[in-house]
């Protein structure tokens, strides 16, 4: 864009001369004027983009508003202004309080409202202890009291980290950028000399041919070549292509903490997926009721049902609803039956019911549970654990889903087996990502029998069971030493030290401080499956910067068949005829004017026409690499060479029936 | 074509398809530094030279070191052929009494040689003695064929090696390269040569009295082994000056064929070397299906544009070898950076000519000199992966490494500098009065002519248009600079991608890898050599050749 400023000037001024000495064609205005719209236009790609992320910072830069903050000291509140407070302060957080700045809470259980950051307006829980610790400066306490540990220094929060993110203050050029900047620039330089030379060598021609100033090399027009050929479309979208990555990702609500972790994104080929929350729901569900022999199946779900109406567990409540809707049963009101629940304890490993004797009926003691608690339970009732119910829930077992023994009184009445549900449509995602070259990795605290189960029906890759945050951080090193690149998701504490070692790191919102800070990506959404989506927008990023870089390259062919003849089209010409040049005029163009003015707005049109593309980027396919070059290189190669030839045609015809020129 | 000339045609490319894989995987072989068939041979020879330089052929160099002692060996190579040169007069084995060479064609002359460009200024047998033909020239014409080759190794090694340091010794595949592949070949060659009539001899000139009684001098001297070495190490600089066309060089058509297959062997036979060597037989013959491509295209275009004239053109031809062979070697000599010539490429047809001249202008890749054309067609993978591997989504890797910006910066160093110098010195010969003053032919042909003086200079070719007389300071100087740039502005990029490229891990390939293997990417490479090339050269191939063509239709010729 350097250069193209630099041309626009140098012609302003050899036109301005020539206004001077009122010797001026309005052609050369024309070209001059379009020029200063090929900057302006290349301008305005990279001001709409950015103007994007500015509306966002503005919107976040509301909520950082210095604010009031209870620091505690010596058990003494204090009110201090939020600027003051420094890693280690303690604050106090009540009810309507805006939390002053990141941090853990280390005492009390609160709901926080973190729309501010996440425009999710359901509030969230944050309690001192385990993975739910982490609070955000900027975002309102709703109820309940919190002592909060500050962990940030003012200016490097969350929230200012976003703020410069999105605003692309902080944003550095990827390594791909500056790899394509430098070829960019090479191929600027060699098209500079070979502008450079046109004007000697036209020169030396005129002498040969015995012409004198046939040929059309002005400045304005040599500018006018030199501006068409280098590259100005991929320059120009360059950096808009790069900060609407990052706008795409902020979207999908994605914090990117720097574009190469972006980039890199596209190039990660072994995804880490932790089981739970990603390629299954959360929590075990009952799917299917195994009864005893000679026991009604519907009796078998009954009890089940009524062992589990107090139950508040999901896989208490999921076992109610299959039982619903398997056997019609709706959960009777109970509490006029004087029932007793009894809650699971560590000591029975047995939840249950117990109906006192009523109406003649003797009384009930319904309970489920793990099989062998089951079995000593009937056994000290003096039943029998019949052989075919321990088969079913061996057979259980090996599929990797649960067992949960009932048994009404000293009878075992069957097994209602727990699984763990894997979310629709991920199998097909996982084969999209095979095709497209990444393995997926599946990390559980299964069992390897139970984890093997569930591999095989999400259709990953390969799984790692019973896993601890070391045996994580073990493989990724594995991974990265065998050359690949590993992204993965993570919130506890204890994934910080992976999620630092991975090329790819995305912390969940809700996560713990550390791992919001070793991570270099948010989701605030706290949607593990969304690793898919950004590695995809990973790569639809550097796809979109390929294929313009080559639209923008083929585009040239097109460009030297407008100006060259035109520029020599009278070259050697005889009396009468038309110069030899002119033969190399395939379009057809009316003048040579016209072909020149024709090329030079085409070259300006096009990057208005391509800004769209580049902010949206191009179409993405889960395919493999030979289909989407394949594919690609019709498109923006081959539609690249030919699309000019079109549009520099119908620009001439336009500008001809105006009679611009 | 008649049906005889078509036969030679398909001939030459079978002799070659079948011969380059051979060699090629004989030359991994050499360059692997293991035992091969010659070993017993020539082993003992192989230590004596390595105790003689004191070097230890098993210390493997880094790309620095490489460069540095590539870099060494060849100024002391240049000063050396520099000096012989300016005293031939006072040294031995001049029986034609030469004089001393001047200073600045020396110097082109010196600089010709050792960057295997062989551009000669001169009339080769009444300017250089025979002790600066054999001494000088031919030991330049077997080393500097040798660094090319070493170059091309070293940057195999670099992107084969995973997660090491070295690319090699610089020493030991210097004379490995030398002994075991440039001399046998040549010392066959030369026998055949000599067969078919070359002359191989120390005696002064002969004189014969010819039909119309007046005496004519003979130039004879040792021409087989220069010719032999001329052709296999892509030197092309003549012992006589009409080089090739020359009865004592070339006198039947066999000798003309052999000296054609011998020309593309090596550079043929080294993307097989190259496929050897990374582990991957597929990689090396994807590169040889770009070349050879490339190399049929052009064929295909300089025949059909020749044949399309009326009568046959053979102006500047040897009738021995007529239109068909002609143009087969000038599109060969030009395609491999040979530089040797059967025919006076000036009397080309323009179209056919300016082929010829974007041969060299693309930088020599479809072949291209031994060593020379490899390397220059890495450079062109490397900027190819680079934009498919951004359309394909990730960061572009060849070979399972990633293609960062520090190779892209010395990738476009290395294939553009040729072209910018080219596009700085032709213009420049075009508007001076000294650039103007050797030009033969006005009009566009004229300027046909310095450029294919500076193209052949910058892609280290060393073929001549004619026509152009170079032998005055100004063209010496800068075509000598020319020649400097298009050698060692490619070589010491390509060494330090091969450095680079060592250190770095392998990814192994997956389905979102695209394959650099397959006939996509072969087309790609094809297409970006030809866009690159075409692209930087269109407007002054307008204002030559181009225009030319169209005049020569309308009936004006120059």
């Amino acid at each position: 864009m350097f250069v193209v400023l630099i041309g626009a000037l140098l012609s302003t001024v050899t036109v301005g001369r020539a206004l001077a000495a009122s010797r001026v064609s309005g052609f050369d205005v024309q070209i001059v004027l379009w020029l200063w719209f090929t900057l302006l236009f290349a301008n305005f790609a990279e001001a709409m983009a950015e103007g994007r992320g500015k509306a966002q910072a503005d919107s976040l830069r509301k909520t950082r508003t210095t604010t009031l903050a209870r620091r505690l000291r010596n058990d003494h509140e204090e009110q201090v202004s939020s600027g003051v407070l420094t890693p280690g302060d303690l604050v106090v957080c009540e009810a309507g309080d805006i939390i002053p700045s990141d941090g853990e809470v280390v005492d009390g259980v609160a709901s926080v409202d973190e729309s501010a950051i996440t425009g999710e307006s359901a509030p969230v829980i944050r309690e001192s202890g385990g993975d739910r610790c982490a609070v955000t400066g900027g975002t309102r306490v709703l109820s309940d009291r919190i002592v909060v540990r500050i962990t940030s220094e003012q200016g490097h929060t969350f929230l200012d980290r976003m703020i410069a993110m999105v605003e692309g203050a902080r944003r550095q050029k990827t390594p791909n950028e500056i790899a394509l900047t430098i070829l960019l620039s090479a191929l600027t330089i060699i098209f500079l000399l070979a502008v450079v030379s046109l004007k000697p060598v036209a020169a030396y021609s005129e002498l040969a041919s015995g012409q004198s100033g046939p040929s059309l090399v002005t400045v304005p027009a040599l500018v006018a070549l030199l501006v068409c050929l280098i590259p100005t479309t991929i320059g120009g979208l360059l950096s808009a292509i790069g900060i609407s990555g990052m706008d795409r990702l902020v979207q999908r609500n994605v914090l990117a903490m720097s574009g190469r972790a972006v980039e890199a994104a596209g190039d990660v080929d072994v995804l880490l997926l932790d089981k739970t929350g990603t390629i299954t729901f959360g929590n075990r569900m009952a799917s299917a009721f195994v009864p005893a022999p000679q026991v009604a199946p519907d009796r078998l779900a009954q009890a089940a049902q009524l062992a589990s109406l107090a139950d508040e567990t999901p896989e208490g409540r999921s076992i109610v609803i299959l039982a619903k809707n398997r056997y019609n049963l709706r959960g009777r009101d109970i509490s006029e039956s004087q029932a007793r629940f009894v809650p699971f304890t560590a000591q029975t490993r047995m939840s249950g019911v117990d109906f006192p004797s009523r109406d003649g009926h003797p009384p009930l003691v319904i309970r489920k549970g793990a099989a062998d608690a089951i079995r000593q339970h009937v056994e000290r009732l003096a039943g029998a654990f019949p052989p075919s119910v321990q088969e079913a829930v061996d057979a259980m077992g090996r599929q990797g889903s649960t067992p949960l023994v009932v048994a009404e009184n000293g009878n075992v009445l069957g097994v209602v087996q727990l699984k763990d549900v894997v979310k629709g449509g991920i199998r097909e995602r996982f084969a999209q990502l095979r095709v497209m070259g990444i393995r997926t990795v599946m990390v559980t605290g299964d069992n390897p029998l139970t984890a093997a189960a569930i591999a095989a029906e999400a259709g990953v890759d390969d799984f790692m069971s019973q896993a601890n945050p070391e045996m994580k951080l073990r493989r990724i090193r594995q991974e990265q030493s065998e050359g690949h690149l590993v992204a993965m998701t993570g919130d506890g504490t204890n994934d910080a030290p992976a999620l630092a070692q991975a090329d790819v790191g995305v912390a969940m919102n809700t996560g713990t401080q550390a791992a919001r800070e070793a991570g270099n990506m948010v989701d605030l959404d706290s949607n593990p499956t969304k690793l898919i989506e950004i590695v995809e927008i990973g790569k639809q990023l550097l796809m979109t910067r390929g294929a313009l870089t080559t639209f923008s390259i083929a585009n040239d062919v097109a460009k030297y068949f407008a100006i060259l003849p035109a520029m020599f089209g009278t070259l050697y010409a005889t009396a009468g005829q038309a110069g030899p040049l002119s033969a190399l005029n395939v379009m057809g163009l009316h003048s040579p004017q016209s072909a020149i003015l024709s090329a030079v707005i085409f070259n300006a049109l096009i990057i208005v026409a391509l800004v769209p593309l580049a902010l949206r980027g191009v179409v993405y396919r889960p395919l493999g690499a030979g289909a989407i070059l394949r594919r690609n290189l019709l498109v923006y190669g081959v539609g690249g060479l030919i699309a000019p030839f079109l549009g520099i045609k119908l620009i001439d015809v336009l500008l001809t029936l105006t009679r611009l020129v | 074509m008649k049906p005889l000339e078509i036969a030679q045609v398909l001939a030459l490319f079978v002799v070659v398809l079948t011969a380059a894989p051979l060699l090629g995987s004989y030359m991994a072989r050499v360059y692997s530094g293991g035992r091969n068939f010659l070993s017993p041979v020539l082993g003992r020879v192989e230590h004596a030279i390595y105790r003689f330089g004191g070097v230890d052929p098993q210390i493997e160099m880094r790309w620095t070191t490489y460069a540095a002692a590539l870099l060494a060996f060849n100024l002391v190579g240049l000063l050396l052929l520099w000096l012989l040169q300016l005293a031939q007069a006072s040294l031995p084995l001049n029986p034609a009494r030469l004089p001393n060479v001047g200073l600045w064609l020396a110097f082109n002359t010196a600089v010709s040689f050792v960057t295997n460009t062989n551009w000669q200024s001169y009339s080769g047998e009444t300017t250089m003695s025979y002790l600066v033909q054999m001494a000088g020239l031919t030991i330049q014409n077997f080393v500097s064929a040798a660094t090319g080759m070493a170059v091309a190794i070293a940057l195999a090694r670099g992107l084969a090696r995973k997660s090491s340091s070295t690319i090699g010794n610089f020493w030991s595949d210097l004379v490995r390269g030398t002994l075991y592949i440039l001399l046998p070949l040549s010392v066959i060659l030369a026998f055949l040569l000599v067969s078919q009539g070359v002359v191989q001899t120390f005696s002064p000139p002969a004189t014969a009295l010819t039909l119309q009684g007046s005496p004519q001098v003979i130039p004879l001297g040792p021409a087989a082994s220069q010719v032999a070495i001329k052709q296999l190490g892509s030197n092309g600089g003549g012992f006589f000056n009409a080089n090739s066309a020359h009865p004592l060089e070339n006198p039947t058509p066999f000798s003309n064929f052999l000296e054609l297959v011998s020309i593309l062997l090596i550079p043929a036979g080294l993307p097989f070397t190259y496929g050897s060597m990374v582990g991957s037989h597929r990689q090396g013959w994807a590169i040889f299906a770009a070349m050879a491509t490339l190399f049929t295209v052009f064929l295909a275009g300089a025949l059909a544009s020749e044949f399309g004239m009326h009568p046959a053109n053979l102006e500047g031809k040897e009738v021995r070898f007529g239109v068909a062979n002609s143009v087969l070697w000038a599109v060969t000599t030009t395609a491999v950076s040979n530089g040797s010539v059967n025919s006076m490429h000036s009397s080309l047809s323009p179209l056919a000519g300016m082929l010829a001249m974007l041969n060299m202008q693309l930088g020599e890749v479809a072949f291209g000199g031994v060593g020379a054309g490899l390397y220059g067609m890495l450079m062109f993978v490397i900027l190819t992966v680079f934009v498919a591997g951004l359309m394909v989504g990730r960061t572009p890797e060849y070979l399972g490494k990633k293609i960062e910006a520090f190779e892209i910066k010395m990738a476009v160093v290395a294939v553009l500098s040729p072209s910018a110098f080219i596009l700085l010195f032709s213009p420049l010969a075009a508007v001076t009065k000294v650039g103007l003053a050797s030009v033969l032919n006005p009009g566009p042909h004229g300027l046909s002519e310095i450029l294919y003086a500076f193209s052949s200079a910058a892609a280290n070719n060393g073929s001549a248009f004619a026509g152009l007389n170079a032998n005055t300071d100004f063209y010496n100087i800068l075509l000598g600079i020319a020649m400097l740039v298009g050698r060692y502005a490619v070589i010491v990029p390509a060494l330090a991608i091969a450095g680079s490229m060592v250190v770095k891990q392998v990814t192994p390939p997956s389905s979102g890898t695209f394959p650099t293997d397959g006939l996509l990417f072969v087309a790609l490479l094809v297409s970006v050599v030809v866009i690159i090339g075409a692209l930087t050269f269109f407007p002054s191939l307008t204002l030559g050749p181009i225009v030319e063509h169209f005049l020569m239709r309308m009936g004006r010729t120059f």
